[in-house]
């Protein structure tokens, strides 16, 4: 992996050859600043309520700071709080936040939606779930719970057992009315989902046809919200958090979302990792890549020209294999909980000599499958018409609905946590991060299939160095306390690179051992925002293929 | 007919399935049925054998569950073997529905609408521990404590998620019961799809009154009463 500095003609604000310098962020912020707190991954600004768009627009034109990586809102005993994470999509590891509290008695702030898109979907969650209501908020609906939910679930004073009364209109008629608005109107109504073969999983879309082609089209989620937020805040640090995030991106993606809860948790906690555990973290996270990559590949198939007999068995049989692997390592196939903190749960299964074999085996047979891959689809006309120069998503588009992972990569945007803000041993390990300049949704399955050589890669490299790795330095854990208990009122944001994008972990401790806020950033549901951006003015299996392309699983779109 | 009747040897069986049919068509369950062609039995009882040796499952994903049914249905475990595994796109074509996931309050109405489309006889398998309880999930503000609450179940099957040796062990016992004639039993009342203006006039009732039409079909949650962890 390069590791040399991007080095860049002209520096933003504010940023100097070692990173951030916050004394120059707050002197461009000027007044706009009323305060500065320090979280444990950078400093974050206090801004009053209806500043928060020059604040932020101020940020973003002068300082850089291209990418609002997380809204997370929480309510204290005296106020509400909405924290903006912003960062760089050249830098990640500059951070700063911009912390806006409001009353407790009138929770209104500014939106964001005017400096950063992505903002819109963020900012309807945290008045959905928390109840903080901005201003100049273009449509600003409860998201994940249903329109005639009473209260909002994360408030410290939300009465968890009084009923409550769900309608069924929406979905009512599947075909509204064939004619929507005024009889004039050639516009229809179209409902895909929340029960379609094509939606992965129960996401809705409202969809309007002119004619063939998509006029708008209108995520509705939150058919899947399981209250994963509200559960981790109910368990304790050390064992009841880990196994939830396998079940956020459940399509193998375990090991990945594990290590995101674990980076944040060991940073905040002050842990330490030993090396052997790094390597297998490593090894077993791009397993999970592979797998994950493999069903985007197989269902994408299947979405766009019904291939169920070919690519979609064959790519679910080199998952069997890889969920084999896994099953070998960590003693399930779907739902690993692999992970402590501190480092993994045991060592490699014995022999180990099997375990290594297996898995060069998979590796040797790899190349081979993947040109099978590339004969079957990415070289199949019909698949190309259907791909190529369909669902374009620009780069600056991308960026400004904080698109991350192979969303973005396929649109030129090299943007990779695992080498921009390295964890693990990546940054001990040789391989690139793939990107495609195509914006289309070919681009975006051309950077899935090519991650999988490169993930393949990093296995390799692990499994030569736990191979001569010395019997007697074999330490998967180190000394983790019983009970932690973080300071009262540590924050931090960490992310790792998942499967679908940047994954992120907000955290505040106080100071019991439970976490008082836990939000999760999921790369899903800021990918999934841009849908109508690639499919207005697109036929309906473009559209399909658009929303095949960008590789949702609604658990995490959800949570 | 052959004309050639010295061939003395031939038994009755051979007799009575008589010439021109190919010998790969006698299957040993041909052989089984010994010299006659024919069986006797009851015809709701040679109903419920064909249902359950040839089943239409609905493809219904949900969360977590879906990827193991996916893979049930894919090589290496491939439940086509048994007579069940063409998963239909449309709940109309479907007479099984394999519930693979947790169950919400939003969601909840929508795939009791996806049941009440299928055309009876159906059957209900509940996959993995929240369409028992809600599992791992149950102590959530949105989440429906068990499949159970919406639509009735005939089959459970438990783990998080389960293998898929344990789904194809759920559906062939689901084919068992069928063929033996057992109907699901409904443990808890599910729910009904009301009407909104039928509901008891009680505080929520009136505070939503200004925003729901009388007419419209609502499902009430009482959480206190589902059964809690």
């Amino acid at each position: 992996m390069s590791l040399e500095d991007p080095t860049k003609p002209e520096l933003d604000a504010g940023e100097t050859t070692e990173g951030v310098d916050y004394d120059a962020l707050e002197s461009l912020l000027g007044e706009y600043a009323i305060g500065r707190e320090s979280h444990v991954n950078a400093e974050a600004f206090v801004v009053r309520p209806d500043e928060v768009q020059a604040a932020l627009e101020l940020l973003r034109a002068e300082a850089g700071f291209d990418h609002c990586s997380c809204v997370t809102a929480q309510e204290y005993e005296d106020r509400y709080e909405s924290i903006y994470h912003l960062r760089k999509y050249d830098d990640p590891t500059q951070e700063v936040g911009v912390v806006v509290p409001t009353s407790r008695d009138d929770p209104v702030s500014e939106s964001a939606n005017e400096v950063y898109r992505t903002a819109d979907w963020h900012e309807r969650e945290a008045y959905d779930l928390v109840g903080i209501e901005y201003d100049d908020h273009p449509d600003l609906r409860r998201i994940l719970l249903p329109e005639t939910w009473q209260g909002h679930p994360l408030s410290l004073d939300y009465d968890q057992e009084q009923p409550q009364v769900v309608e069924f209109s929406e979905h009512a008629n599947p075909l509204k009315e064939d004619h929507s608005g005024d009889a004039e109107s050639d516009t229809m109504f179209l409902n895909i989902g929340p029960h379609h073969p094509a939606t992965h999983g129960v996401l809705h879309l409202k969809t309007t046809l002119d004619g063939e082609q998509i006029a708008d089209v209108e995520s509705d989620i939150g058919y899947l919200h399981r209250c994963e937020e509200q559960i981790c805040q109910n368990g304790t640090y050390r064992h009841q958090i880990m196994p939830y995030p396998d079940r956020w991106d459940y399509i193998s993606a375990g090991i990945l979302n594990e290590w995101a809860y674990a980076r944040a948790a060991e940073d905040m906690a002050d842990i330490d990792v030993p090396e052997y555990a790094q390597v297998i973290r490593t090894m077993s996270a791009e397993m999970c890549r592979i797998a994950s990559h493999m069903l985007a590949l197989a269902t994408f198939a299947l979405d766009i020209y019904g291939d169920f007999t070919a690519i979609f068995m064959y790519a679910m049989k080199d998952r069997e294999i890889m969920q084999n692997l896994l099953e070998d390592l960590t003693g399930q196939r779907l739902m690993f909980n692999y992970l402590r903190l501190g480092g993994v749960a045991w060592d490699l299964p014995e022999p180990r000599e099997d375990f290594f074999e297996q898995t060069r085996d998979f590796l040797d047979e790899l190349p081979e499958k993947l040109e099978e891959y590339h004969n079957m689809i990415t070289s199949n006309e019909i698949f190309q018409l259907r791909c190529v120069n369909t669902g374009v998503l620009g780069p600056d588009v991308a960026k400004s609905y904080g698109a991350t992972g192979p969303v973005a990569r396929g649109s030129g945007v090299d943007y990779d946590i695992r080498r921009d803000d390295p964890y693990g041993y990546y940054d001990e390990l040789d391989w690139d991060v793939v990107t495609e300049q195509g914006c289309d949704n070919y681009s975006r399955v051309l950077v899935r299939m090519r991650e999988v050589e490169e993930s393949a890669k990093i296995i390799d490299q692990c499994v030569d160095l736990l191979e001569e790795w010395p019997e007697e330095e074999r330490t998967i854990q180190s000394n983790v306390p019983r009970t932690l208990k973080p300071e009262a009122d540590t924050e931090i944001y960490r992310s790792v690179e998942g499967a679908k994008g940047e994954l992120g972990i907000y955290m505040r401790a106080d100071g019991t051992d439970k976490p008082a806020r836990f939000k999760i950033r999921s790369p899903c549901f800021s990918n999934l925002q841009t849908l109508p951006e690639m499919s207005q003015g697109e036929y309906i299996p473009d559209l399909i293929a658009s929303l095949g392309s960008l590789d949702i699983v609604l658990g995490e779109v959800d949570r | 007919m052959s004309s050639d009747n010295t061939n003395t040897t031939e038994t009755t069986q051979e007799a009575r399935m008589g010439e021109g049919v190919d010998s790969r068509f006698n299957s040993t369950l041909r052989e089984a049925f010994g010299s006659s062609p024919f069986i006797l039995t009851k015809f709701d009882k040679f109903m419920n054998w064909v249902r359950g040796s040839s089943m239409f499952m609905l493809q219904f994903g949900i969360a977590c569950c879906s990827i193991e049914m996916m893979h049930t249905y894919g090589v290496k475990h491939d439940l086509d073997r048994f007579g069940a595994g063409v998963p239909r796109a449309s709940p109309r074509q479907a007479d099984v529905i394999i519930v693979p996931g947790t169950i919400v309050s939003k969601f909840a109405p929508r795939m009791k609408r996806v049941y009440d489309q299928m055309p009876e006889p159906k059957f209900v398998v509940g996959m993995g521990s929240c369409t028992i309880s809600g599992g791992p999930f149950q102590e959530g503000y949105n989440v429906i404590k068990g499949a159970e609450e919406v639509i009735p179940v005939d089959i459970h099957v438990p783990g998080c998620p389960p293998r898929p040796e344990a789904l194809v062990y759920g559906v062939a016992k689901l084919q068992e019961r069928i063929a033996n004639g057992e109907s699901a039993p409904v443990t808890v009342a599910p729910y009904e799809l009301e009407q909104f203006g039928d509901l008891d006039d009680d505080e929520l009732v009136q505070h939503l009154a200004d925003q729901i039409d009388e007419e419209e079909l609502v499902m009430r949650y009482d959480w206190a009463e589902s059964p809690s962890p």
